[in-house]
């Protein structure tokens, strides 16, 4: 070996023990690999949109015309209102709640920015089926939350031209992380290690709360009282914002009135399908949701799609013989629960006989 | 799973953990304070007598290509909490850390979140794309990610809202619930960087957006200097390919900093000169200060402990004498330097054993190896990093950020472990 080998390859050892062998070569040039993107394919992911409008697209939309989408598409967890369903979230009200015990954080009280609303709506809802709204939709729904907390009148048309002469009531309400400055000085200390504190009490209990899941066991020793009311410090994370469950199980009951179904009764129930679409799936391939997949579901047994997690009052009512007939599927869909208390679907129900028909006749095209 | 009925036979044994250890405990109590071993009563059938798996013949290999735990530790598991969230889809669950020890955590039972469901997403039908404020835009597949130069680094992950049902007050009774939104992991993957470096980030670019493919496609901006600095673009986990629930093929690790931006199915990173401002840096993800004003971008997670056994769905069982107390430690400002523990509900503290040095941003296992005299304890752990930050207990940080806040909560935890040896998670003075 050379003496200009061995220096090369000292100074190599050197170095990368200095570098502590652990980080990757800085490397002086591009690697090489990946292709240029093009145009159209950056189009179709880049949908962001920033505080000041930067990447929204040209259209609009109206306060009613949101009111009219919203109701189809976001009230069956959001509320019609906005005032949510359940555990979905709140979109509306809270105003003025945030110092107080139990703030209510909506898009009216909370949202810094409408520009995270229409970026939210457009690219994650409506849940279940995601980037199907058109801008113009988007528009007109964003229209109507912000009509919902009273921020605009309902004769206001949300533009690309527009949006930035909303101004949201909570803008000016957050700071950036300063733990550096407030809580670092504290924290960052020489630990006490003996005669800390003179007594100690215990000043509160979790079993108080009976919140815990019980274990698979038994009979935790756990929890006694009860309280639990909801809580709040629902974590939000968790709290987040899921959507309905599970609906309607499918049964069919004449699997085969297809072959009888009226043509425009079937194209009408398509369209009332777009209420369900969020949760439930037919057709071919289509496979469980949020809701049970909804092939065959008239003339279907009730609570029997495999793998489908029921709630316990539809499960029992399957065993105990009930079937999706079109008139039970039919009473059913116009009050889910008035029709099975505390079944899993949350939704509010088709209140339309001719909607009821139409969805009914939709879904009979579809066998198992 | 095909061996439910298995685990339900075994779980008797189980249950007798609860029912039976009190009597148990009375039993072994006595003998040991200051004893050397205790003393068998007669011999022991399990040695006397030949057992059938003596006897007989185990499972021939390929019994189960990819092994999972055997039964007698199917309580081992994920759990949910169902009234936190509205359905399942858009939730959270729980990593049993109780149960486990040393320090990482096997994918398997990794606490899962997601935004609209873990989807399915093929290697095949994967791509990256680069855009924005970048020299050129590119396409990466999960092909060329492989052929990088690669990392291979120990994280944890912690979700923001960890404990945050704990601010207003004791609520779940488990370290399982209240601590086990965190997992910790062996990452294989690509620095970010050298990905930014290949497409070119341009002088004006200061801010990144990290997108994932779900119908979420949750979406959080980074400062650049993070991106550039320890971002990892992983396709591995503990050696092996990302669960579908944690993202598979490719997810993001943002060390030291808020689980949500550890983007999962991570599909396209944009880079701009401001934030996005985005759901879940604005709505979600704030913390709430007493007057009302919010902090956004609170991305790291301070220094943070919980003792993970004993507590309550881990009381002891064998009475008073030698006690291993054990539990978790991370920061995600730097390493673990040093644990602390108290029996005491924190007027004296011990120093506890690390299992090794700690790693920065890894969780570090300690352990406390103590000898219980069999009266009730408040067990603590304080966790103190290579910053010097020491864990606050709640009121101190009550004292910073009032009642309403939820996530960060990296208040030190306190089990109320009885003379029978159940624990109960509780608040002290």
């Amino acid at each position: 070996m050379s003496k200009f080998r061995k220096r090369v390859i000292g100074t190599l050892l050197a170095s990368s023990l200095a570098s502590g062998l652990l980080a990757t070569p800085a490397l002086a040039q591009k690697i090489g690999l990946g292709r240029a993107a093009l145009p159209e394919e950056v189009a179709a992911w880049d949908h962001d949109v920033r505080p000041d409008g930067l990447g929204l697209p040209e259209g609009s939309g109206d306060v009613l015309t949101g009111e009219e989408l919203f109701s189809e598409s976001c009230a069956v967890c959001h509320g019609e209102f906005a005032e949510g369903v359940d555990n979905w979230p709140k979109l509306a009200g809270g105003m003025g709640t945030l110092d107080r015990d139990d703030p209510l954080k909506t898009v009216g009280s909370y949202w810094p920015y409408l520009s995270t609303t229409w970026d939210y709506v457009h690219r994650s809802m409506p849940f279940g089926n995601a980037q199907s709204l058109s801008n113009d939709d988007v528009y007109a729904i964003v229209a109507y939350i912000l009509y919902s907390n009273d921020l605009v009148d309902d004769d206001f048309v949300l533009s690309k031209e527009t949006f930035t002469e909303v101004e949201m009531p909570n803008a000016g309400g957050f700071i950036l992380d300063d733990r550096d400055t407030t809580e670092l000085p504290a924290f960052i200390r020489e630990p006490c290690m003996t005669e800390c504190k003179d007594s100690v009490e215990i000043t509160a209990h979790a079993t108080v709360l009976d919140v815990t899941p019980n274990d698979t066991t038994d009979d935790g020793p756990v929890a006694e009282v009860v309280v639990a009311t909801a809580e709040e410090p629902v974590p939000e994370a968790a709290v987040a914002e899921p959507a309905p469950e599970a609906a309607a199980e499918p049964a069919a009951e004449t699997p085969a009135d297809t072959a009888a179904a009226d043509p425009e009764l079937v194209a009408a129930g398509e369209k009332v399908f777009k209420k369900c679409a969020a949760c439930h799936k037919v057709g071919d391939g289509a496979k469980n949701a949020v809701g049970p997949v909804l092939n065959g579901i008239v003339g279907r047994a009730a609570g029997t799609v495999e793998g489908f997690k029921y709630s316990k009052p539809m499960l029992d009512a399957g065993a105990g013989g009930l079937v999706w007939t079109h008139d039970e599927l039919s009473a059913y869909l116009a009050d889910p629960k008035g029709y099975m208390p505390k079944n899993k679907m949350s939704f509010a129900g088709l209140k339309k006989d001719s909607d009821l028909q139409a969805v009914i006749a939709y879904l009979s095209t579809f066998g198992q | 799973m095909t061996d439910e009925p298995e685990t339900t036979k075994a779980a008797p044994q189980i249950a007798t953990t609860r029912r039976g250890f009190l009597g148990a405990g009375v039993a072994a109590g006595g003998a040991l304070l200051g004893a050397g071993a205790a003393r068998a009563a007669g011999p022991d059938p399990l040695i006397t007598e030949v057992q059938p798996w003596a006897q007989g013949l185990g499972d021939g290999v390929d019994a189960s290509p990819y092994g999972l735990p055997i039964r007698f530790e199917g309580d081992v598991v994920r759990r949910n909490v169902e009234w936190l969230t509205a359905d399942t889809i858009s939730s959270i669950n729980f990593t049993p850390i109780h149960a486990l020890d040393g320090t990482i955590t096997p994918q398997g039972c990794a606490f899962e979140r997601h935004h609209s469901g873990a989807i399915e997403l093929a290697k095949e039908d994967y791509r990256l794309m680069i855009n924005g404020l970048v020299d050129t835009p590119l396409i990466f597949t999960y092909a060329d990610l492989e052929r990088f130069p690669r990392e291979t680094r120990t994280y944890f992950l912690e979700c923001a809202a960890n404990t945050g049902m704990e601010w207003a007050g004791s609520q779940l009774n488990g370290a399982q619930f209240t601590h086990g939104m965190i997992h910790n992991m062996d990452y294989t993957g690509v620095p970010l960087r050298l990905l930014l470096e290949e497409a070119g980030v341009k002088p004006e670019g200061k801010w990144v957006l990290v997108e994932g493919a779900d119908a979420s496609s949750n979406g959080r901006s980074i400062p650049l200097e993070k991106a550039m600095d320890d971002c990892l673009v992983a396709f591995k986990a503990n050696g092996e390919a990302l669960r579908k629930e944690h993202g598979y093929p490719v997810r993001l690790c943002v060390p030291g900093w808020e689980g949500n931006m550890w983007i999962k199915w991570l599909r396209r990173i944009e880079v701009g000169d401001q934030p996005w401002e985005q759901r879940e840096e604005t709505s979600k993800y704030t913390d709430t200060l007493a007057d009302g004003t919010s902090r956004k971008f609170t991305w790291v997670m301070d220094a943070k402990s919980i003792v993970t056994s004993p507590s309550p769905q881990m009381p002891i069982k064998h009475g008073p004498g030698p006690l291993v107390i054990t539990g978790l430690a991370w920061s995600g400002r730097g390493a673990i330097t040093r644990v602390d523990v108290t029996v005491d509900g924190g007027k004296t503290w011990m120093p506890a054993r690390l299992a090794a040095p700690g790693q920065d941003m890894a969780v570090s296992r300690f352990y406390l190896d103590h000898v219980w005299d069999g009266s009730e304890m408040l067990v603590q752990s304080r966790a103190i990093d290579s910053t010097g930050y020491v864990q606050p207990t709640k009121t101190e940080l009550r004292d910073f950020r009032g009642l309403n806040s939820i996530y960060h909560n990296n208040c030190i935890q306190t089990w109320w472990v009885k003379a029978n040896g159940e624990a109960e998670n509780v608040e002290v003075s």
